[in-house]
């Protein structure tokens, strides 16, 4: 994409032109959240005014526009993700919403004592606190795919670890921290071997890179609206439907039984069985609209031009002395992670944020794989389309002026 | 001095500045001028474990006084950790319970105080009132 490409998307971000203590604001803590383009704010607006009555229920006009959106949007993220069939997109809260569900639901169904589940050593807390609340419940046992230096799982420690106890392997596609982009192709392939299913928590991949569910043969695959550039509170869990079919519901409620008597209820059929209460239709409806989005700008140009970004802030940044990149696999996602030594990454995301700079600093949500680097965090600069590279300039500049400070 | 007498002394400091930058910079200076606390002193009892950064205080008292000593692995919070020092470090229980720390506010950290920015400072604002609480106690 070229600048004035770039120009014209940066149009689209309002937020993007605040002044933060009078400085230009420059935001490079996507991966926490991405900003809004106008069109979904417009989206969420005209769907309160123009659509706004719940869904499935009513049978005015009012109810039957308002399904038909969230049910189009609910196409959207099935074709977003080429899926088979919408019947197999959940609308939740986000991915640990999506992580927490399957952990229930497929641990009700399939997990007994002494069985195991496979995590990697990346994981973000919401794909290691749900396993550890099953094995807890269930009396099983956690098992972790260990990362070497450059922070790529180690796949010949994963193979070993699978075995006929293991029930069910989570990982994430990209690392939130390293920026990692796991073979997860290569990961499902191998569990399917031995007949195990496959969570992928794609909260960090969905943005920068196009994910074909069918082609990675993907058993489950979840992620959040809000880090694609979609509202808060929604977010999506797709399912093959042997599976979703196989699991029992989650919560109990309105939309997601069929019949309800005192003596027994019966369960209303995909996907609906996993939505109980009254869903985020207006949610949905905008999600739908930034992955409409998304697609109009072309998941292909847009990882083309972050890796631009991501090579040319690791160049600016080996400028500096006493600079240690974490996270230096092969096949990395726009997120950098670094450390200077002898100065605490608080301390630099304090100063960056006075000089007008959203950076992420601390363990994010990760803290095993911190402690397997042997450090109390970093500070991690992460990029989307929106950016350019005279931020990335002036983020290396206030940088240097940061670390003299400090050192 | 009084708490309040080194409050003010410490607003005035920070008032000769009007660039952010210039007050962290005063904020450095402080953090790496205040008194190293020796590792043994840096146990888990004195540890007050933060979000992002982690701070140590340890507190003794000495005719009817209290005199802290404190850390942190960030700069800026031990700039922090000095100041609170500097102003409740040698009073008496009953002053530090009734300290009122203004001085935070005027010169504009307010935010590194807040529960959201979770770096155990505030946790330590509560633990030198809890020493002062503790060793109040025991006076009586
Ligand atoms: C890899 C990964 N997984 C899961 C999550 C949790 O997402 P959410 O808080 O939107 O549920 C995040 C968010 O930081 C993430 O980066």
């Amino acid at each position: 994409m070229n600048k004035e490409e770039i120009e014209h998307i940066r149009a689209d971000f309002p937020i993007l032109s605040e002044k933060v203590y009078n400085k230009d604001l420059i935001y490079f803590d996507n991966a926490a959240t991405t900003q809004k383009p106008r069109c979904v704010v417009e989206k969420i607006e005209y769907a309160y005014f123009h659509l706004n009555a719940n869904i499935h229920r009513g049978v005015h006009y009012l109810s039957l526009k308002a399904t038909e959106a969230h049910e189009a949007a609910r196409l959207t993220a099935a074709e977003f993700l080429h899926a088979e069939k919408k019947e197999e997109i959940i609308f939740t809260r986000g991915t640990t919403e999506s992580i927490n569900l399957v952990a229930f639901s497929f641990g009700e169904a399939f997990c007994h004592p002494g069985d195991e589940v496979i995590v990697s050593a990346m994981e973000h807390h919401s794909n290691i606190v749900p396993w550890q609340m099953l094995c807890e419940r269930k009396g099983m046992k956690l098992r972790v795919i260990p990362v070497n230096e450059n922070g790529e799982l180690d796949m010949v420690a994963y193979s070993s670890l699978l075995n006929e106890k293991t029930r069910i392997v989570s990982v994430a596609h990209v690392s939130n921290v390293l920026g990692t982009i796991n073979p997860v192709k290569e990961i499902i392939r191998i569990a399917h071997e031995k007949n195990i299913p496959v969570l992928i928590d794609g909260a960090q991949a969905v943005p920068h890179l196009s994910v074909d569910v069918r082609e990675l043969d993907a058993d489950f695959y979840v992620f959040s609206g809000h880090k694609i550039y979609g509202p808060t509170g929604i977010g999506i869990l797709y399912g093959k439907e042997k599976w979703l079919n196989a699991i029992p519901p989650y919560q109990g409620g309105g939309e997601m039984i069929s019949t309800v008597t005192f003596e027994k209820t019966t369960y209303n059929e995909l996907p609906f069985k996993f939505e109980a209460g009254t869903p985020d239709y207006v949610g949905s409806t905008a999600l739908a609209e930034a992955l409409r989005y998304i697609n109009n700008i072309g998941l292909d140009n847009i990882a083309a031009y972050e890796n631009e970004l991501l090579h040319y802030a690791e160049q600016q940044l080996m400028e500096i002395e006493n600079m240690h990149i974490i996270g230096t696999a092969k096949n990395k996602c726009s997120v950098l992670s670094f450390l200077v030594d002898g100065i605490h990454p608080y301390d630099i995301g304090m100063l960056l944020d006075k000089l007008g700079i959203a950076v992420r600093t601390g363990h994010h949500c990760a803290q095993p794989i911190m402690d397997m680097f042997g450090i109390p965090g970093t500070v991690r600069a992460s990029f989307a389309f929106y950016n350019t590279k005279e931020e990335i300039v002036r983020f290396t500049e206030a940088l240097k002026k940061v670390v003299n400070m400090l050192k | 001095m009084t708490i309040n007498e080194l409050q003010d002394e410490i607003i005035e400091q920070f008032s000769q500045f009007d660039d952010w930058m210039d007050k962290y910079a005063l904020l450095i200076d402080m953090g790496n001028s205040l008194e190293p606390l020796e590792n043994e002193y840096k146990t888990p009892q004195n540890l007050i474990e933060g979000c992002q950064s982690r701070v140590w205080l340890d507190a003794q008292m000495k005719d009817g006084k209290i005199y802290f000593r404190g850390d942190s692995d960030a700069v800026l919070v031990k700039g922090i950790v000095y100041l609170l020092i500097h102003v409740l470090s040698g009073h008496t229980p009953d002053e530090i319970l009734n300290a009122d720390l203004y001085c935070i506010d005027k010169i504009g950290l307010r935010e590194h105080l807040s529960p959201t920015r979770s770096n155990g400072l505030l946790s330590m604002l509560k633990q030198m009132k809890m020493y002062a609480l503790a060793f109040k106690s025991k006076q009586e």
